[in-house]
């Protein structure tokens, strides 16, 4: 049976008056691929930064790859930990190319002072053949299209060597093509780098095929939890997503995003 | 006699240079990091600290290098966590502090000279006690980028993904700060705190116009830096005009230079070429 490597136990996080997260318990096994779902403002990106040790608990327990995290003992855990955001708004003229910015994902495991040798370029250039970006290698990084952004993020978390692998709305802002080359990447890396997976989304048309389990969220917890196929019903999108079971169906008859 | 054996001039020269490679390499922090609003307030912080040391009777550097943290302290937080926007921080504290120079100057009694000095800067009667000071400062920002390249050029790039992946982020980004502040006290003699900004921002603007490489736009930032400082000091002897402006109009020109030569402004034509031609390391 595997490990549990996330257990998170009523977790709290507020911002200011905002509660993100209200109490929200979540266990995952070594090797799980979970989706995120949820409308936007339910507290998936708060979720993903409590398990990389970003988010600042108010009160609650978690447990992530053997770190109990408390204030400020998260960057040890965050070295193992891959995290892919949106695509960001990256300066066209910005002074770095692809392999550099690649290189970012061994610093953290390089610790302070030291600098990165051959080896590291080594895996620097083997993850960008992974991602299918050798070609671009020494382009400025401001002048990829998002796709490739993606795939160079995708890249720069598995130059970390990461045991868990967190991304947060990879495909938003992509065009069709780019969204689901970018899935089937995510599912190709995780099968043969046999990683935990956590994948955010608010839209179920980017929901990877992939994944074992779904944890549906609203309004800062976890509305439910279980295989795909059970869960991601009519009535529970309704639920969801504040929206008539008719026009749920109607919507994903007609695959328009819920 | 020449006009380098005196001493006042070698200290001007040296000043031009350690204060060229200080501000020029700060200044790519400023550029890249988008941040120039905190430290158009962190210079005029300055000042005003500045004067209040000559008014209440302490150091003046210390009261310059304390303002200037408390401004960055203050915008930097606010402006990150997104609760004024970058101009209503300048509007805010940029006026506060030029409102505070300008009281202190005006209840300081007697003669207003070293005022008007801090104000406009003056390289020529720099002391060596003065480039000793900046000499430590430029060792220290130099000293602390090689050091810490990696960990600095991550936080650069992207504050949120540095955190991400295990680098003190936060550490670092207060670590800029911290050594901006020292910087524009340490120059804030020689050209002014009216003029600081622009010779921290013109040479590393200048310098992000001609390369995609991050280790070549320090080493290109520094020398315009060190180059604006030079040749505006040639032109302030040369003409007899003030050498603080000087040396900022200079660093002007050269950004202007850059910016309509900048090889950036073609990307279609820079994509084109071969790959290993167009690459950095």
């Amino acid at each position: 049976m595997s490990e549990t490597i996330i257990d998170i136990k009523n977790a709290v996080v507020s911002y200011r008056e905002n509660v993100a997260l209200q109490g929200v318990s979540l266990r995952v096994k070594a090797g799980e691929f979970v989706g995120i779902i949820g409308p936007n403002g339910a507290g998936k990106t708060t979720l993903l930064t409590v398990v990389n040790g970003l988010g600042r608990l108010l009160s609650g327990q978690v447990k992530v790859l053997g770190h109990r995290l408390v204030p400020g003992n998260g960057r040890s855990l965050r070295k193992k930990v891959g995290y892919v955001a949106q695509v960001q708004n990256i300066d066209p003229r910005m002074p770095m190319n692809v392999r550099e910015v690649v290189m970012i994902g061994r610093y953290g495991r390089l610790g302070l002072l030291s600098r990165p040798g051959g080896r590291d370029w080594e895996v620097v250039d083997e993850m960008l053949e992974l991602v299918g970006m050798s070609h671009l290698a020494r382009r400025p990084i401001g002048h990829l299209s998002g796709g490739e952004q993606q795939r160079v993020a995708i890249a720069r978390c598995l130059a970390q060597e990461p045991e868990l692998f967190l991304l947060d709305e990879p495909t938003a802002s992509l065009d069709w093509k780019a969204q689901t080359d970018i899935l089937e990447l995510v599912r190709e890396v995780h099968e043969a780098r046999t990683l935990t997976t956590l994948f955010v989304t608010h839209d179920l048309g980017c929901l990877p095929v992939a994944c074992d389990r779904v944890v549906l969220m609203k309004a800062g917890q976890i509305w439910g939890e279980g295989r795909p196929a059970d869960l991601l019903t009519s009535e529970n999108l309704s639920h969801l997503y504040d929206m008539p079971v008719a026009e749920v169906e109607k919507r994903r008859a007609e695959n328009i995003p819920v | 006699m020449s006009i380098f054996e005196y001493q006042f001039m070698q200290n001007a020269i040296l000043t031009a240079l350690l204060g060229g490679v200080a501000c020029g390499s700060i200044g790519v922090f400023v550029v890249l990091m988008h941040m120039p609003f905190i430290g158009v307030c962190m210079s005029h912080a300055a000042f005003a600290g500045a004067l209040l040391g000559l008014w209440l009777g302490f150091n003046p550097l210390i009261g310059a290098f304390v303002f200037s943290l408390l401004a960055a302290a203050v915008v930097g937080p606010l402006a990150d966590r997104g609760e004024l926007s970058p101009e209503t921080s300048v509007g805010v504290i940029f006026s506060l502090m030029l409102g505070l120079a300008f009281l202190f100057m005006g209840v300081m009694p007697g003669t207003k000279s070293g005022a008007l000095e801090l104000l406009w800067g003056s390289i020529l009667t720099n002391t060596r006690g003065d480039v000793i000071l900046l000499a430590l400062v430029a060792v220290l920002v130099v000293g602390l980028i090689v050091a810490f390249y990696k960990e600095i050029q991550a936080t650069i790039f992207h504050r949120g993904m540095a955190l991400s992946v295990g680098i003190p982020a936060t550490a670092i980004l207060y670590g800029i700060l911290f050594l901006t502040g020292a910087t524009i006290t340490a120059s804030l003699r020689s050209v002014g705190g009216i003029l600081i900004f622009s010779l921290i921002l013109n040479p590393a603007a200048a310098a992000y116009q001609l390369t995609y490489s991050m280790k070549r736009m320090f080493l290109f930032a520094a020398g315009f830096g060190v180059l604006s400082g030079w040749m505006g000091l040639l032109f302030s002897y040369l003409f007899n005009i003030p050498s603080g402006a000087t040396i900022v109009v200079t660093s002007s020109v050269i950004f202007l230079l850059a910016a309509v030569f900048s090889p950036k402004r073609r990307v279609k034509g820079w994509q084109a070429k071969p790959l290993a031609e167009a690459g950095h390391d």
